[in-house]
């Protein structure tokens, strides 16, 4: 038991805890609260997998952005005052069936794969410490045109939204 | 560090959780945080991935993957804002105009 299994086993039983709250606490604000809690257990998954860059941008986007997004969406469309903020689930049977046996059907797959090593496609041998630098110039070099047509997803996005909350 | 199935089985979890939550919430913004949920679940298997292989495109997919999630929500949210000033609700059961 070395430290970081210590810590995976911890962050994931965070993790899953906090996703079970999203789906099932009965007040959405709550639920926005666990979401808040499983992104940033996600950011720690991925500093255990040692992509510190990762858990940055997973920090400031997610738990910084799109948490506070999701609370004012909520502000502007819930009667904060009173029991209107509950909300109901139903047909929890069925959900219960499809996802487990979406489940059932991954854990399929890993189980016909085996063990899981480096195959023969794998460009470098594992790299060991931090792959900032590579990710930045792979970034950068060959996926440069999808880097900025990301730029262009984002204005269109950002427009969008902008013409969808206009006043009228 | 942990075996890459234990980061996998993680996410498959974590991947099922938010599709249960997204099939049995009925508030479309708990639906889009199901949605945001399976998403995350995906990241993590793209960075293990890449970790496995030390090759930095499945953290430059993940790295789209985030960037293309927040614009989703964003107009996602705008969305259901919309929906909230027509029609007063955001039920996904009572959103049933386009329903035969």
């Amino acid at each position: 038991m070395t430290v970081t299994t210590v810590g995976f086993w911890t962050v994931a039983v965070v993790l899953l805890a906090s996703s079970l709250g999203v789906v099932l606490s009965p007040n959405l604000f709550h639920s926005v609260l666990f979401l808040a809690a499983a992104l940033v257990a996600t950011g720690a998954m991925f500093l255990l997998l040692h992509s510190p860059f990762l858990f940055g941008v997973q920090l400031l986007l997610y738990a910084g952005g799109v948490v506070v997004l999701v609370v004012f969406a909520i502000m502007l469309t819930e009667r904060i005052v009173g029991q209107r903020i509950r909300q109901a689930s139903h047909g929890l049977v069925n959900g219960l069936i499809v996802s487990a046996a979406v489940f059932v059907g991954v854990i399929g797959f890993l189980v016909q794969a085996g063990p899981l090593t480096a195959g023969p496609t794998a460009a470098a041998p594992p790299a060991a410490g931090d792959m900032t630098v590579a990710l930045a110039r792979t970034l950068l070099g060959p996926y440069a045109v999808p880097f900025e047509l990301l730029g262009v997803l984002l204005v269109a996005a950002m427009l969008g939204a902008l013409y969808f909350a206009r006043e009228d | 560090m942990p075996a890459l199935n234990a980061y996998l089985v993680v996410a498959a979890l974590v991947f099922a959780i938010g599709l249960f939550g997204v099939l049995t919430r009925r508030n479309a913004v708990g639906i889009l945080l199901g949605i945001e949920l399976m998403l995350n679940a995906v990241n993590i298997n793209l960075v293990a991935f890449a970790r496995l292989h030390g090759d930095p495109v499945g953290l430059l997919f993940a790295l789209f993957t985030i960037a293309i999630t927040v614009a989703e929500v964003a107009v996602g949210l705008a969305v259901v804002i919309v929906i909230f000033r027509v029609r007063r609700t955001i039920d996904a059961d009572r959103l049933d105009l386009l329903r035969g």
